[in-house]
């Protein structure tokens, strides 16, 4: 055999090798689209149940467990805002009993202190701390009318002393005015109040027992803390005051001149009673 | 027995009063009132007191030197102390919380402010 031979043999055998590899890789090809179609009918029977279900009366139920769920949840979600707007309500009304609240200790309180004595002095300091301590205010005086003369004099008073030995007509300006009409006074806007005189007052409340004017409390400035404002509870000290503080300085008075008659009347007893002796 | 023992130094009826009725709001308190700070230092000798309060303007023993008697006082230093001062007052303010006083209140007084005053040093819940 010479060469050129044994050289065709050799591709032959090499040739042989290579086309045994290519059909064993054929071979595992073939099995392996096989499989690969054996799955995908899998998948699509798979699919096929999972459409059929879809349409079946199972789904059809948890939808309507959904849509229920979903209405139950909108109706929560509707009373949960209703009860926060609730608690909202609440909180507020709870703030506004409690300045009530305040407001009423501060009225037991005045009115209480008022009627606790006889003593026209006691009377006439009470009604003064209640102006400082309740209502905040630092120059004010309390008048009373002298009925043989129909001049208002002060009688108690605070941080007004270039006035406070001023006597005012019935009738004449404001606080005059205030004690002839009975009506109250406030100025209307305190922050660009400017005195027209150093007897104009930013507040002037009658002191009265029914209609009987007896004399009046006339305010020239609050407290700086006040911020020029007015709240509601001074409005309603302010009007209890022109009612209690008139009966207790009316009462006080009245008592004080009892007092009086009655020690005179103790003392002519005693003289005649010595006499008779 | 109450938790807590106040004393209210206010020479003012009517403000004595008024902070006693407010402060009866609080539970567990037992409210003690002296007219000055003789009376104060009276009342502080016979029991023990949670906080004072004190006005400054009282006669016989102001609220500043009630306070400088309690803040020397190994005793009772450790007591809070509210003082109580008019428009106006910033140099008793001021000397009030140099001599150690842990609040302070302006008249008028508010309820509201009071309360949450007395409950944040006795750390109470109103």
């Amino acid at each position: 055999m010479d060469k050129n031979e044994s050289d065709i043999i050799h591709k032959a055998e090499e040739f042989l090798k290579v086309f045994r590899k290519g059909e064993e890789f054929t071979q595992e090809l073939l099995k392996e689209n096989e499989r690969l179609r054996y799955r995908t009918v899998q998948f699509e029977d798979q699919v096929k149940a999972l459409q059929r279900r879809s349409e079946g009366p199972e789904i059809e139920n948890l939808k309507d467990t959904i849509a229920h769920l979903e209405e139950e949840k909108t109706a929560l979600i509707n009373r949960y805002k209703a009860v926060e707007d609730e608690n909202k309500d609440f909180a507020a009304r709870y703030l506004e009993v409690e300045d009530e609240n305040n407001n009423l200790a501060n009225l037991y309180v005045a009115s209480y202190q008022l009627h606790s004595t006889l003593d026209f002095t006691e009377v006439l300091t009470i009604v003064v701390e209640i102006i400082i301590n309740l209502i905040g205010t630092d120059k004010f005086g309390i008048m009373l009318i002298d009925e043989t003369t129909n001049e208002l004099s002060f009688v108690a008073s605070e941080g007004i002393d270039s006035i406070k030995n001023k006597k005012i007509k019935i009738g004449d300006g404001i606080i005059g005015d205030v004690a002839k009409t009975g009506e109250n006074y406030f100025e209307e806007n305190l922050e660009s109040f400017h005195p027209a005189s150093d007897l104009h007052p930013i507040v002037c409340i009658p002191l009265k027992i029914k209609d009987y004017i007896i004399g009046v409390i006339a305010i020239f400035s609050l407290m700086e803390q006040k911020n020029k404002k007015l709240t509601k509870i001074d409005y309603e000290l302010l009007s209890m005051l022109a009612g209690h503080a008139a009966t207790a300085i009316f009462s006080s008075k009245l008592y004080s001149q009892s007092e009086r008659k009655l020690s005179t009347i103790q003392g002519f007893i005693d003289l005649l009673s010595n006499k008779n002796k | 027995m109450a938790a807590y023992n106040l004393l209210i130094v206010e020479d003012s009826p009517t403000m004595r009063q008024l902070i006693s009725f407010s402060l009866k709001r609080l539970k567990n308190v037992k409210i003690v009132e002296a007219t000055n700070g003789v009376d104060a230092l009276k009342k502080l000798s016979e029991e023990k007191f949670s906080l004072i309060i004190a006005d400054i303007n009282m006669p016989l023993m102001d609220g500043l030197k009630l306070l400088s008697i309690i803040r020397s006082d190994p005793i009772y230093n450790n007591i809070p102390v509210i003082i109580v001062t008019t428009e106006g007052a910033e140099a008793d303010r001021e000397k009030g919380i140099k001599l150690g006083a842990n609040a302070y209140l302006s008249k008028p007084i508010q309820t509201t402010e009071l309360l949450k005053v007395v409950t944040g040093l006795l750390k109470i819940e109103n």
